[in-house]
C-alpha cells in the first residue's frame, strides 16, 4: 500500500464515521417524530398481516361457493363474502401478498435502473449523462397507464410483468434524485482526495456517495412504493389485472359491481389502501422533515424562533443600566424635532414565555434637515431601532416600552392602515443589500410607480415622468434602459442607485437608511455617499442612517448616536464626538479605524479574556 | 425569448418523433397476427391471409412505418382495424372531451391549491394543520377512490350530480355541469394536495425576502405586497409542480373516465389497448405526444412570464 492510500485510509474512516454519525442522529431523531414512529408500525403490521395470511384466516381466498354469496360479516366470514362467495378477510389478506409485492417489485426495478444510472451518469458524466436524460426525459412525457395498457394488450394480463414495466417508467424518480445527489459530490475535495490517492471508483462510490443519498433514497422509495400500489389498484379495479389472483384492486372491483347489492364490500379494500397510503405518505413525510431539519439545522420554525435565534445570536444581551454621555449642543433645540424616540425597548417573546431584549431605553432626538447616524457594531440594536421606527420590525418582534413621536405623533400607537400612509409617504427607507431588496419579478419602472401612484395619487403617465426624472438624479447614465430593466440586470450599485430614488419618489420628510453601502465595492461606496449628501442638501430632507463605519458619519453625518449591546452610550454633534470621544466603546469604535491608528493594538491586550 | 421557445418546440418534435418511432416498432413487432387477431378463432386461414394483405401487413415493417409515417403527417392515420372509423376522427372527438376534463382540473386545482396554499402561509395555526391533513389524504388516496366516495355521496345519496355519463356543453348546459363536475374534483384532489404545498412553502419563502420589507416600507398595501408581488414570486415553483403532475393527469383521467362512463380518450385507450387495435393505439400516442408538448411549451412560456430571469435561458 503506498503512503499515499494509508493517509486516504486514515481520512476516509474519519469521513465514513461522521456521515455514520450524522445518519444514526437522523435514524434516533426519527424514533421520536411520534407520527412517523406509528405510520412505520401500521407498515410492519400490514407486511405482517400478508406473511403470515395463513396462520390469520383459514379459508382459501379464491374458494368459490355459489351457496355462500354476499353474506354480511359475521357468520363464520369475518368481514362476509363477495360476490363469487369467497372470504373477504381472508382475500385481503392474500391480496396484500399480491398487492405489496408487486409494488415492492416496481420499486426494486425502479431504484436498481435508476440508481445504477444515476450512479453512472453522475460520476462519469459524459455522453452517458446525455443519453440518460433524454431517456428520462422521454420517460417522463408518457403517461404510465396508456403504456401499461398496452403493455397489457401485448403481454397478457399478468401483474408482474405490468409492474416491471412500471419501475422502469418510474426509474426517472430515482435517476434524478441520484444523479444531483452525485454530480453535486463529485467534485468535492474528500472525493478528490481519495480518487488521487488510488481508491478505487466502487469504493469511493459506495462509500462516500452512497452514503449521501442513503435517506433520500428511502424517501423516494416510499412515494415510489405508494405511486405504485395506486397505478396496479386502478388497473385491477378496472379489470385489466390478473383475475386470478386476490388483489386489493381485484376486491375493490367485485365490490364496485356489488355496490348496489352489497355497499360494504367496497368499504375494505377501499380502507386497505387508504390506511397503507397514508401510511406510505406520513413516513415519508415524517423522514423527510428530519433530513430536512439535520440538513439545514433550526430550519422548521425559521418564522419566529429562528429570527429570535439569530436576533439574540448577534445581539448579546442589553448592557447594564448607565448614563448616555451627552455632548453639549451649542444650538439647543429652537423647534420641537422632528423624531423623538423616548425610552424605547424592543424584545422578542421566547416559546418559554422570557422576552429577549434587544433594543433597551433608547432615547435619540432628530431635527429637521439634519444627518443623524446611528453607529455601532453588528448586533448593536441599531437596526432594530431602525425598524421599529417604521413598525417593520421581524416577525416575533415588538415594541415593548417608549415612545416614537414623529412630528407629534406617536407611532408604536397610530393604527397600522395610518402607519401605511406615513410609510413610504413621510418615512422612507433605504435598505442594506441592494440585490435582494427589488422585487426580482417586476421591472425597475413598475416598483418605482407604484409607490407614487399610491401616495401622490398620480397618473401612471406622471409617475413614468417623475420616475425617469428621479432615475436620472441618482446619477443612472440611461435611465429609460432601466426603467425597462429587471433587478437581476442591474449593478449592486445601480439597484441602490434605484433603491435611493424609490425611497425620496414620493418626498419623505425622513430617510432611514440602513447601512447603505456596506453591501457595496468601495469605489461604489464612495458614489453612494456622494449621491446621499447631494440628495440630502438638494431635498432637504432629514436621514438617519445606521452604520458601522465612522468613515460614513464623518463623511455625512450632523449628530452622531453610538450604540452598544442595545443602549445609546454616547450622543452629540459629530465634530465634538470627534474630536473628544468620552465612552470607552467610542473610542474602541475609533481605534478600530483602520488608516488612522495601527492594524492590530498590542497582542498583550487581547490575550486576557 | 423566440429563440427559447423555437428551441424547446423543437426539442418537442424530436422527443415526439422518438416515441411515435418506438411505439409503432414495438407494437408492430408484438402484435402477432393481426388478421387472427381481427377474424377470431373460427375464421379460415384464407380470410385471415386476405384480412393481413388488405392491411397491408404483408410488406417489410420498415417500409410500412416510413409510408405510415407520411401519411400521418398529412394528418392521416388509418383506419380503426375493428370499427374502420377514422382514427383522427375517432381520436378528436374524444379528445375535447379528456381536454375538458383535465383543463378543468388544472384550472380548479390551480385556483384552490393558491387559495389553500396562501391561506395556510399567512394563518398557520390550526388552519395550516387542517391543510397538511387534507394534503396528506388527498396525496396517500388515489383518485378513483375519491370518485367512489363522490360518487357514492353526491350523485347516489344526494342527487346533485350523474352518476356516469356525459352530456356535451353544446347540447344543454345543465347536463354537462351535472356530468363534469364529480370526474373534475375526483381529479383534482391529488393534484391540490401538491401544488398547495408547494404553494404554501414558496409563500412563506417568498415572505422572508428582504423586498417584502422594502415593498412595505413604501407604503405598498398589505394586499399588493401579498397578491401581486409574493403570489407572483411563488408561482413559478408551483407552476412547475402543476406542470410535471400533468402527465399523470392525463393518466388518472383513463380511470376516472372510466368510473364515470365518460366517453374520453381514456376510453379509447382502454378499448383500444384491450382490443389490440393498433393503428388507433398509435393514433393515441401522437395526440397525447402533441398534448404533452403543447402543455410544456405553455408552462414554459408562463415561466418566463413570471420569472423574468428564465427568459434569459
Amino acid at each position: 500500500m503506498s503512503e499515499a492510500a494509508v493517509s486516504s485510509g486514515a481520512l476516509a474512516p474519519d469521513i465514513s464515521s461522521d456521515i455514520r454519525a450524522a445518519r444514526s442522529h437522523l435514524a434516533r431523531r426519527f424514533l421520536k417524530n411520534t407520527l412517523g414512529i406509528a405510520a412505520l408500525a401500521v407498515l410492519v403490521l400490514i407486511v405482517l398481516a400478508a406473511i403470515f395470511a395463513p396462520l390469520l384466516t383459514s379459508y382459501d381466498p379464491n374458494a368459490v361457493s355459489v351457496l355462500n354469496i354476499l353474506q354480511g360479516p359475521g357468520a363464520g366470514h369475518l368481514l362476509g363474502t363477495d360476490g363469487a362467495g369467497r372470504d373477504v378477510w381472508a382475500r385481503l389478506l392474500f391480496g396484500a401478498r399480491f398487492t405489496l409485492a408487486g409494488a415492492l417489485l416496481a420499486t426494486v426495478v425502479a431504484a436498481v435502473l435508476g440508481i445504477t444510472s444515476g450512479l453512472i451518469a453522475g460520476y462519469y458524466g459524459k455522453w452517458f449523462e446525455a443519453a440518460s436524460s433524454w431517456v428520462t426525459t422521454l420517460l417522463m412525457a408518457l403517461p404510465g397507464i396508456v403504456v401499461l395498457l398496452a403493455a397489457r394488450a401485448v403481454l397478457g394480463p399478468s401483474l408482474w410483468s405490468v409492474m416491471i414495466i412500471f419501475g422502469v417508467l418510474l426509474a426517472p424518480a430515482f435517476y434524478r434524485l441520484v444523479y444531483a445527489a452525485v454530480s453535486g459530490v463529485r467534485n468535492e475535495l474528500f472525493v478528490d482526495a481519495a480518487r488521487v490517492s488510488g481508491v478505487s471508483d466502487f469504493r469511493i462510490i459506495a462509500r462516500h456517495i452512497l452514503t449521501v443519498v442513503r435517506a433520500p433514497i428511502i424517501l423516494q422509495a416510499s412515494i415510489v412504493f405508494g405511486i405504485a400500489i395506486a397505478v396496479q389498484v386502478g388497473l385491477d379495479f378496472l379489470g385489466f389485472g390478473d383475475q386470478t389472483i386476490p388483489t386489493w384492486g381485484n376486491i375493490l372491483n367485485d365490490g364496485f359491481t356489488n355496490l348496489y347489492r352489497d355497499p360494504q364490500l367496497v368499504i375494505w379494500p377501499g380502507l386497505a389502501i387508504v390506511i397503507t397510503g397514508v401510511a406510505l405518505t406520513l413516513f415519508a413525510n415524517a423522514l423527510r422533515d428530519e433530513l430536512e431539519h439535520s440538513a439545514h439545522p433550526g430550519r422548521r420554525r425559521r418564522t419566529t424562533a429562528a429570527t429570535v435565534a439569530a436576533v439574540t445570536a448577534a445581539a448579546e444581551p442589553v448592557a447594564p443600566v448607565s448614563d448616555t454621555i451627552v455632548h453639549d449642543e451649542p444650538d439647543t433645540a429652537t423647534e420641537a424635532p422632528l423624531l423623538h424616540i423616548e425610552g424605547l425597548a424592543v424584545g422578542y417573546p421566547q416559546p418559554d414565555g422570557s422576552v429577549t431584549r434587544v433594543v433597551d431605553d433608547v432615547s435619540l432626538n432628530i431635527r429637521r434637515g439634519e444627518v443623524h447616524g446611528l453607529i455601532g457594531e453588528s448586533g448593536s440594536g441599531k437596526t432594530q431601532t431602525a425598524w421599529s421606527v417604521l413598525r417593520l420590525l421581524p416577525s416575533g418582534g415588538e415594541i415593548l416600552e417608549g415612545s416614537i413621536r414623529f412630528d407629534g405623533e406617536d407611532l408604536s400607537k397610530v393604527p397600522s392602515a395610518k402607519m401605511q400612509d406615513i410609510r413610504g409617504g413621510r418615512i422612507a427607507y433605504i435598505p442594506q443589500e441592494p440585490m435582494s431588496n427589488l422585487d426580482p419579478s417586476f421591472t425597475i419602472g413598475s416598483q418605482l410607480t407604484e409607490p407614487m401612484r399610491i401616495k401622490l395619487g398620480v397618473s401612471k403617465a406622471e409617475a413614468r415622468a417623475r420616475a425617469l426624472k428621479l432615475l436620472g438624479q441618482v446619477g443612472i447614465p440611461n435611465p429609460e434602459r432601466t426603467f425597462a430593466s429587471y433587478p437581476h440586470e442591474l449593478s449592486g450599485g445601480m439597484a441602490q442607485r434605484v433603491l435611493i430614488a424609490g425611497a425620496v419618489s414620493c418626498e419623505p420628510d425622513l430617510v432611514i437608511a440602513d447601512e447603505p453601502t456596506t453591501a457595496l465595492d468601495v469605489t461604489i461606496q464612495a458614489e453612494i455617499l456622494d449621491l446621499l449628501r447631494d440628495l440630502q442638501q438638494e431635498l432637504g430632507v432629514t436621514i438617519l442612517i445606521v452604520t458601522h463605519n465612522f468613515g460614513v458619519v464623518a463623511d455625512l453625518c450632523d449628530q452622531v448616536s453610538v450604540m452598544q449591546k442595545g443602549r445609546i452610550v454616547e450622543t452629540g454633534p459629530a465634530r465634538s464626538l470627534f474630536a473628544n470621544p468620552q465612552h470607552p466603546y467610542t473610542r474602541s469604535l475609533f481605534d478600530a479605524i483602520l488608516d488612522e491608528s495601527p492594524a492590530r493594538g498590542p497582542y498583550a491586550e487581547v490575550l486576557p479574556r | 425569448m423566440l429563440t427559447f421557445t423555437v428551441r424547446r418546440l423543437l426539442y418537442g418534435i424530436v422527443l415526439l418523433f422518438v416515441i411515435v418511432t418506438l411505439a409503432y416498432l414495438l407494437l408492430y413487432a408484438a402484435a402477432g397476427n393481426v388478421g387472427r387477431t381481427i377474424l377470431g378463432p373460427t375464421a379460415t386461414q384464407a380470410t385471415v391471409a386476405l384480412k393481413n394483405q388488405q392491411l397491408g401487413l404483408n410488406s417489410p415493417l420498415i417500409s410500412r412505418y416510413f409510408s405510415w409515417l407520411g401519411h400521418a403527417l398529412t394528418g392521416n392515420f388509418g383506419s380503426s382495424w375493428f370499427t374502420n372509423q377514422p382514427v383522427t376522427t375517432a381520436i378528436i372527438t374524444r379528445l375535447q372531451v379528456t381536454l375538458i376534463l383535465v383543463l378543468g382540473a388544472v384550472i380548479v386545482s390551480a385556483v384552490a391549491s393558491a387559495a389553500l396554499g396562501v391561506w395556510a402561509a399567512l394563518r398557520g395555526g390550526w388552519v395550516d394543520r387542517v391543510i397538511q391533513v387534507f394534503s396528506v389524504l388527498g396525496f396517500a388516496i388515489p383518485g378513483f377512490l375519491i370518485a367512489l366516495f363522490l360518487v357514492r355521496i353526491f350523485a347516489l345519496g344526494l342527487h346533485w350530480f350523474k352518476p356516469t355519463g356525459y352530456v356535451p356543453i353544446t347540447y344543454y348546459f345543465g347536463g354537462w355541469i351535472r356530468t363534469v363536475t364529480l370526474p373534475i374534483i375526483a381529479l383534482s384532489i391529488g393534484l391540490v394536495a401538491g401544488v398547495a404545498q408547494q404553494v404554501r412553502s414558496s409563500v412563506i419563502d417568498s415572505l422572508r425576502q428582504d423586498w417584502v420589507r422594502t415593498l412595505r416600507s413604501r407604503g405598498i398595501s398589505e394586499r399588493s405586497v401579498l397578491f401581486k408581488h409574493v403570489l407572483r414570486n411563488a408561482g413559478g415553483p408551483a407552476l412547475s409542480v402543476l406542470a410535471l403532475s400533468f402527465v399523470g393527469l392525463l393518466g388518472g383521467a383513463v380511470i376516472i373516465e372510466q368510473i364515470f362512463g365518460i366517453p374520453g380518450l381514456g376510453q379509447v385507450a382502454v378499448l383500444a389497448t384491450s382490443q389490440g387495435d393498433v393503428p388507433l393505439v398509435m393514433g393515441l400516442v401522437v395526440a397525447i405526444g402533441v398534448l404533452v408538448i403543447v402543455v410544456n411549451l405553455v408552462v414554459d412560456l408562463l415561466q418566463g412570464f413570471l420569472n423574468p430571469k428564465a427568459r434569459m435561458s
